[in-house]
């Protein structure tokens, strides 16, 4: 392991920066690449100095075409590399969807096996942060569809170093979302302290509680914490269920915490119709149905295109919404 | 509009005015590259009917024509196999021959293929072993052998896809220092696909040991070339990557040896990628589900007879005495046993097990996929209960 020298609390960004930078020191077959990944470290400065130290074939700014990056990967890939792919912002790794879903997801599948895809695609993803069209899309039903990959979003400094490593180290490709409005929040966690590496698809228990359950992943969780603080004032002792990974499903621990509760509202960014909210519903309820003491409810963003920077506070799921919601868990037959 | 006209009038002129405006140069400029070199010939490059061929190896010159015939032969049987239900479907290269073979043997051992769906025969040719190479046809699974021990890449079909992987191999084998070549191959149509031009464009920035082999066949399915592009030639696109470009008679096996040989040489010196476009015909449909009576005429497809990859050589060669009927008989005996076996390897039904479903869609299965395993197995075994 390579020593840590930071010794104040570490951002998000500076924790993933940490998980890259620890597997390329630990795996030469690790290699970052992107737009702009190199001499600027990425616009969110998340492989800031990883060029520096380890060089420019290892830390690649590529041609700005996003089906060319992560199509080349895909033949690094098969070459025995570990790339890990940054796409810039959410909305801007469509273009390489085709290479994403026709190659990435199903090579492993197409050879029986004999080719797996050990890849990582971080998106910076979902909004809060201002950002004017296409920078703030939160696209995580789109992978979820495609069987093959796994589907990760880390809410808290200390996740975003544990799964992105257990990412890298991943013989799956990986879809990692890293909610950019959480890249600058700060965790006691330093960079000098030993950091377990998560294993993907086990859900967290955030807060613990006996009359309801938030179901909910990436940017909501700090959103989902707060609504279980409110609402501890009116009587609501809520358990808040981080699920960090999409894609193995942890219906156990989401499971498990329902059947205690009873009661269970699934809260995300991205849109309602289609989106994740109506699988985990869905779960819940073929599993727990007869705990439940009221439908399963989604809270989530508005089925519409991401609005305008400053419309966006309206579109987003905040604690005032999370609470209604939880208010209306209070389900009488007829009502 | 008054106003601006007012106001234009009132404005005193400055002082030396009088004499013209000019403005300040741009800084100086010139192209990073000289194009010319890039530039393809006017003419398809061809080797059959010159002197040139005397100067052959007439070692390679045997080999390349009983590749031919065999590659034919393949064609035939396999477009059989569909006519008795034992194929899905086949997309023929007969009247391509010479640009699968030529690719096969450009390549050394270690260098990688990155074929299209159309391209079973490259990777036959290669070495593969036909019924493998048929897998994905016939719908057992979708690749029917180890990319990595063959150094072939699973036959591609949603289009010019595995140009990218193609380069993104041949960096990565670089960056090992290994001196692979990757070898890709991609039809007329696929040259419009956005993962072509993404696919140059890395290989040239990367300078990386690619080669881009353009079957032209004449069609996408029913549509011409002249709906495809502009370009003057697809081996122009080359320039504006900033590698050259090659324009070959794609029917001419030697010439097509040649030029992907010397591609490949190129690429493995360190010489970066080369864009290579065979000039050549699709003779059969796009693939035995199709009508090609639909898009275009009779006489095309005789023209195109006469200027048949195997009738050119054979004659040729023979013509100049260096192919005997010996080797003809030898080439075309080998050519039906090969048809032989593969027919008769062809009409056992495969043994497949239902449960390879959930076997590699991930490393480790998820629990819902063993949810799902499981219910396929109950299912299983009541069938055979039943
Ligand atoms: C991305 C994509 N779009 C459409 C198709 C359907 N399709 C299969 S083959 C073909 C024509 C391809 O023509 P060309 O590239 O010239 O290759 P050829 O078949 O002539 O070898 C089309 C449109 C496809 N396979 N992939």
């Amino acid at each position: 392991m390579p020593t840590r020298t930071a010794a104040k609390p570490a951002t998000m960004a500076q924790a993933l920066q940490r998980a890259m930078r620890d597997a390329m020191a630990e795996d030469p077959t690790v290699h970052v690449m992107g737009e702009d990944v190199g001499t600027l470290g990425g616009v969110f400065r998340v492989t800031d100095g990883l060029a520096k130290e380890f060089g420019e074939d290892r830390c690649t700014d590529t041609p700005l075409a996003e089906a060319g990056i992560l199509g080349t990967a895909v033949g690094m890939a098969m070459y025995g590399l570990r790339p890990v792919v940054e796409m810039q912002f959410d909305a801007f790794a469509y273009p390489a969807f085709e290479q994403l879903i026709s190659h990435v997801s199903r090579m492993r599948n197409r050879t029986r096996g004999a080719m797996p895809m050990p890849l990582v695609i971080r998106v910076p993803y979902g909004g809060g942060i201002g950002g004017v069209e296409h920078h703030s899309d939160s696209s995580e039903a789109y992978y979820m569809a495609t069987p093959g990959l796994h589907v990760v979003a880390p809410a808290t400094v200390e996740d975003a170093y544990g799964l992105l490593r257990a990412a890298i180290a991943s013989d799956d490709p990986v879809v990692f979302l890293e909610p950019k409005r959480l890249y600058w929040s700060k965790s006691d966690w330093s960079p000098e302290a030993p950091a377990a590496v998560e294993p993907i698809g086990k859900a967290v228990v955030r807060r613990s509680g006996r009359s309801a359950t938030l179901i909910t992943y990436g940017p909501s969780v700090p959103v989902c914490m707060e609504a279980a603080e409110a609402a501890q004032a009116e009587g609501w002792d809520l358990e808040v269920v981080d699920l960090r990974s999409l894609v193995p499903f942890d219906d156990e621990t989401v499971c498990a915490s329902v059947r205690r509760t009873g009661r269970a509202v699934v809260v995300h960014e991205s849109t309602g119709f289609g989106g994740p909210g109506g699988e985990i519903a869905a779960r819940v309820t073929e599993r727990c149905f007869h705990h439940l003491e009221a439908p399963v409810l989604r809270v989530a963003g508005f089925d519409i295109p991401y609005p305008p920077p400053m419309l966006e506070r309206h579109h987003l799921p905040g604690v005032d919404r999370v609470l209604d919601a939880v208010a209306r868990l209070q389900w009488e037959a007829g009502s | 509009m008054d106003s601006l006209q007012q106001r234009s009038s009132t404005v005193q002129e400055p002082p030396g005015a009088a004499t013209a405006y000019r403005p300040t140069p741009p800084p100086a400029w010139k192209p990073r590259t000289d194009p010319a070199p890039l530039l393809p010939d006017a003419e398809p490059f061809r080797v059959l009917g010159t002197d040139a061929v005397a100067a052959a190896d007439p070692g390679l010159l045997r080999r390349l024509y009983a590749e031919l015939v065999r590659g034919r032969r393949y064609n035939a049987q396999a477009t059989a196999l569909t006519k008795q239900g034992r194929l899905a479907v086949y997309p023929s290269t007969t009247g391509q021959e010479a640009c699968e073979v030529a690719a096969a043997l450009a390549l050394e051992d270690r260098d990688w293929l990155f074929p299209s769906y159309r391209d079973t025969l490259a990777a036959v040719a290669r070495g593969l072993d036909p019924v493998q190479a048929l897998t994905l046809l016939r719908g057992d699974w979708h690749t029917g052998y180890d990319p990595r021990e063959h150094r072939i890449a699973p036959l591609c079909t949603p289009l010019a896809t595995q140009l990218p992987h193609a380069v993104g191999l041949a960096h990565a084998a670089r960056l090992k220092g290994d001196d692979v070549v990757a070898l890709a191959m991609v039809g007329d149509g696929g040259t419009s696909e956005g993962d072509f031009h993404e696919a140059l464009n890395f290989a040239a920035v990367w300078q990386a040991p690619v080669v881009f082999l353009v079957q032209n066949n004449g069609f996408a399915i029913s549509v011409p070339l002249a709906k495809q592009t502009a370009a003057p030639s697809l081996a122009h696109k080359a320039v504006g990557y900033g590698m050259p470009g090659r324009l070959v008679d794609g029917n001419d096996a030697v010439a097509v040896h040649q030029v992907l040989t010397e591609a490949v040489a190129r690429a493995r010196r360190g010489g970066g990628p080369t864009l290579v476009e065979a000039v050549t015909y699709r003779i059969d449909a796009h693939t035995n589900a199709d009508d090609a009576t639909r898009y275009r005429g009779d006489s095309e497809v005789e023209t195109w007879r006469a200027h048949d990859p195997i009738l050119i050589l054979e004659r040729e060669l023979t013509e100049r005495g260096m192919l005997d009927e010996d080797t003809k008989r030898e080439a075309a005996e080998a050519a039906e046993t090969m048809a032989a076996a593969l027919r008769e390897r062809m009409n056992a039904d495969p043994a497949l097990d239902p449960m390879d479903l959930f076997a590699h869609v991930y490393a480790e299965q998820t629990t819902q996929l063993r949810e799902q395993a499981a219910q396929l197995r109950a299912e299983l075994d009541a069938e055979s209960e039943a």
